[in-house]
């Protein structure tokens, strides 16, 4: 079981809803995923327009936890306005906090997501928050009180895989006791595997399953990376060498010794 | 009387949060209300007044990842 803040889940795949070719296939993709958590976002809605409720009614569908998040906030006061709403629409503490530095890199602004980590864990939120592989960042967000913290791979939605695996395993290393997810940049099931298997408790991805060309297949792809990674980890992986060792056994090899 | 709804500049007849929904023929159901960035709860739509210059954002549900 991997636990989020109070509550416990038996799913380490959490997914996004956003990108998907059809309500229809989110559904199926969610369901094949077996994900128990997905995120959405919040957007202005224009007059007339149902567009919230016809979305809202698919997800509730599904009978999923809600992880609502901050994307595309720029700056503090937005994010923390936008987590407020958050939690009045949805009725939930738990916010997937987004402060963005960077429009090309979706880079997190991690000075403002500590601030607003700050602001918002002292009014009562249960805090996830976006950020880079960088340990004093982490254990910044840690001291304001975040018991998740998820990093990045590689930039939202680039399906480059783990590009700092010691900055993660550094990470994992130094936070045993925090629930680490990594949070976008994966884009195949083994790098999900991957970071199941230098420890992490979750991973969190959507772009890699919903733009995939079977969505559906995709999903439970994922669903199997993140098992495989976890037994692997739970396993106890073997450690890298630099020389051979032969796995045959040597003694009784024939005509051993013979050649002169 | 002139507010912003959404960071678009409107003229409004209704002075209070679920005069406005009806005015602009909000059908939904699923809203969050911000008033110049704050949360404006449910609980008060029908009893807050609003001024000229009021920054209003009415928010959905959406997909996210």
């Amino acid at each position: 079981m991997v636990k989020f803040y109070d509550r416990e889940f038996s799913s380490r795949l959490l997914i996004g809803t956003a990108l998907y070719p059809s309500p229809k296939i989110m559904q199926d993709a969610i369901r094949a995923s077996g994900s128990q958590i997905v995120t959405v976002s919040l957007r202005r809605e224009s007059a007339g327009g149902k567009t919230g409720d016809a979305f809202w009614s698919l997800i509730r569908e599904l009978d999923v936890t809600v992880l609502p998040n901050t994307a595309g906030c720029k700056t503090v006061r937005e994010a923390v306005t936008t987590a407020k709403l958050a939690r009045e629409l949805f009725g939930t503490p738990w916010v997937k906090l987004e402060v963005i530095a960077d429009n090309d890199t979706l880079q997190p602004d991690v000075v403002g997501l500590v601030e607003a980590a700050t602001i918002l864990i002292k009014d009562g939120f249960e805090v996830f928050p976006y950020c880079t592989d960088d340990l004093g960042v982490a254990l910044r967000l840690v001291d304001a009180g975040c018991k998740v913290v998820m990093p990045w791979a590689a930039p939202i939605g680039s399906a480059k895989g783990i590009v700092n695996r010691d900055g993660l395993r550094l990470l994992r290393d130094r936070l045993p006791d925090i629930t680490l997810v990594v949070d976008a940049g994966l884009g195949a099931p083994s790098h999900a595997a991957q970071a199941l298997e230098l420890g992490y408790d979750a991973v969190l991805l959507n772009t890699a399953i919903a733009k995939a060309d079977d969505p559906v297949a995709m999903a439970n792809a994922f669903r199997l990376g993140v098992e495989a990674g976890r037994t692997a980890y739970q396993a106890g992986l073997m450690e890298a060498r630099d020389f051979a060792s032969p796995s045959t056994p040597v003694v009784g090899t024939p005509f051993w010794h013979a050649v002169s | 009387m002139r507010v912003t709804i959404n960071g678009e500049a409107r003229e409004i007849v209704a002075t209070r949060i679920d005069a406005l929904l009806n005015e602009l023929e909000y059908e939904g159901s699923h809203f969050a209300i911000a008033l110049n960035f704050d949360v404006l709860p449910k609980s008060r739509w029908a009893e807050t007044h609003l001024k000229a210059g009021d920054e209003i954002e009415i928010i959905t549900p959406r997909q996210g990842g």
